[in-house]
């Protein structure tokens, strides 16, 4: 009697690959639009390659390579890479309740692979319960092969396309559109995103360089959590 | 950027998306963090990407300009709709390209 999915290394792959399918279904086409991007910066195959598997963090790379780009220093993007990826840290915090006493080796090996999709994925069959680290392992990392071969891919197809082809410029906005749609789950998250977004229209025509990415988000942010809270403490007292 | 100075940034870069995935996943299993920490890194996300994708919209040029006159935030709307509609991340960015491709191409 046991409600512990079925322990056979072939289910156990069979089951991670599929249910990594509709993370890599949305992985193909943003990652060679990314190494089409990241070619037309100067970046080589090899380049591209190496800082998805490294980094394997799609927002933050489009963000990297549009910053080399503008001629950025490594250290401003070093930390916009760590604000942006920093909500990793949340993921991983709630993902924390469920492998139980697993090896650090595996735990450390699963931390890598956490990305928004597959934290979306994992958590939900996690919390169903017919899941299991070695299956989030296995999904985890197809998603992330699917992702680095897609940027290399693109990457040797990006000297073939020429300038403006295919709207391929409009790749990076239509992500972070959607992206950001999937985090419009409530008022609190409308309204965080409007301030940010204004507070970052101001400061970006005020200051120069990229830093308005991280005050407008941390303020803003900030101001969302006073919302929610003294909205909360008024809604307890009606 | 030379070789050995992409080395370090991809180094950096590397170390920093890391270490948020591992930390709590390693040593918080059971352990909770303070209320007011989580709800502000619940909001991170949401603000991060508006930061960039509003500038992106309505700014352009260095150093940058107010113009809301650009294709970028008109073909916005659009993807913007099919994103609420689908959820689908690889078709909003194909039908966004898209659009982008056609106004170009005919406007």
């Amino acid at each position: 009697m046991t409600t512990r999915p079925e322990q056979t290394g072939k289910k156990t792959l069979h089951e991670g690959v599929k249910s990594a399918w509709p993370i890599c279904l949305g992985y193909i086409p943003i990652g060679l639009a990314f190494g089409v991007l990241a070619r037309k910066a100067g970046l080589s195959p090899f380049q591209i390659g190496i800082m998805s598997i490294f980094v394997f963090a799609g927002s933050s790379q489009f963000i990297a390579v549009s910053m080399i780009v503008e001629g950025a220093g490594p250290l401003a993007i070093i930390a916009t890479t760590f604000m942006v990826n920093l909500r990793h840290l949340l993921m991983s915090s709630s993902l924390s309740v469920f492998p139980g006493k697993a090896g650090k080796l595996r735990l450390s090996l699963f931390a890598y692979g956490i990305t928004d999709e597959s934290f979306a994925i994992n958590f939900s069959k996690f919390a169903k319960g017919f899941w299991d680290l070695d299956r989030a392992i296995v999904l985890n990392q197809t998603a992330n092969l699917v992702w680095i071969l897609s940027t290399i891919a693109g990457g040797f197809g990006g000297q073939f396309i020429p300038e403006k082809a295919f709207g391929i410029d409009y790749a990076l906005i239509a992500m972070f559109i959607c992206l950001l749609v999937f985090q419009l789950r409530g008022h609190i998250y409308v309204i965080s995103a409007v301030l940010s977004g204004m507070l970052a229209v101001f400061l970006s025509i005020r200051v120069p360089g990229n830093s308005y990415i991280v005050i407008a988000s941390m303020v803003a942010a900030a101001v969302g959590v006073g919302v929610k809270r003294k909205f909360l403490i008024r809604g307890k007292k009606t | 950027m030379t070789l050995p100075d992409y080395f370090m940034l991809i180094l950096g870069m590397g170390a920093v998306t890391y270490i948020p995935r591992w930390f709590p996943i390693f040593f918080l299993s059971g352990k909770t963090l303070p209320g007011w920490f989580v709800e502000w890194l619940d909001l991170i996300p949401v603000t991060i990407l508006s930061a960039i994708l509003l500038p992106a919209l309505v700014t352009t040029g260095t150093p940058r300009v107010f113009d809301i006159f650009r294709p970028e935030l008109f073909i916005a709307f659009p993807t913007f709709l099919f994103a609420m509609k689908t959820r689908s991340l690889g078709g909003t960015v194909v039908v966004g390209m898209g659009l982008y491709w056609l106004w170009g191409k005919y406007l």
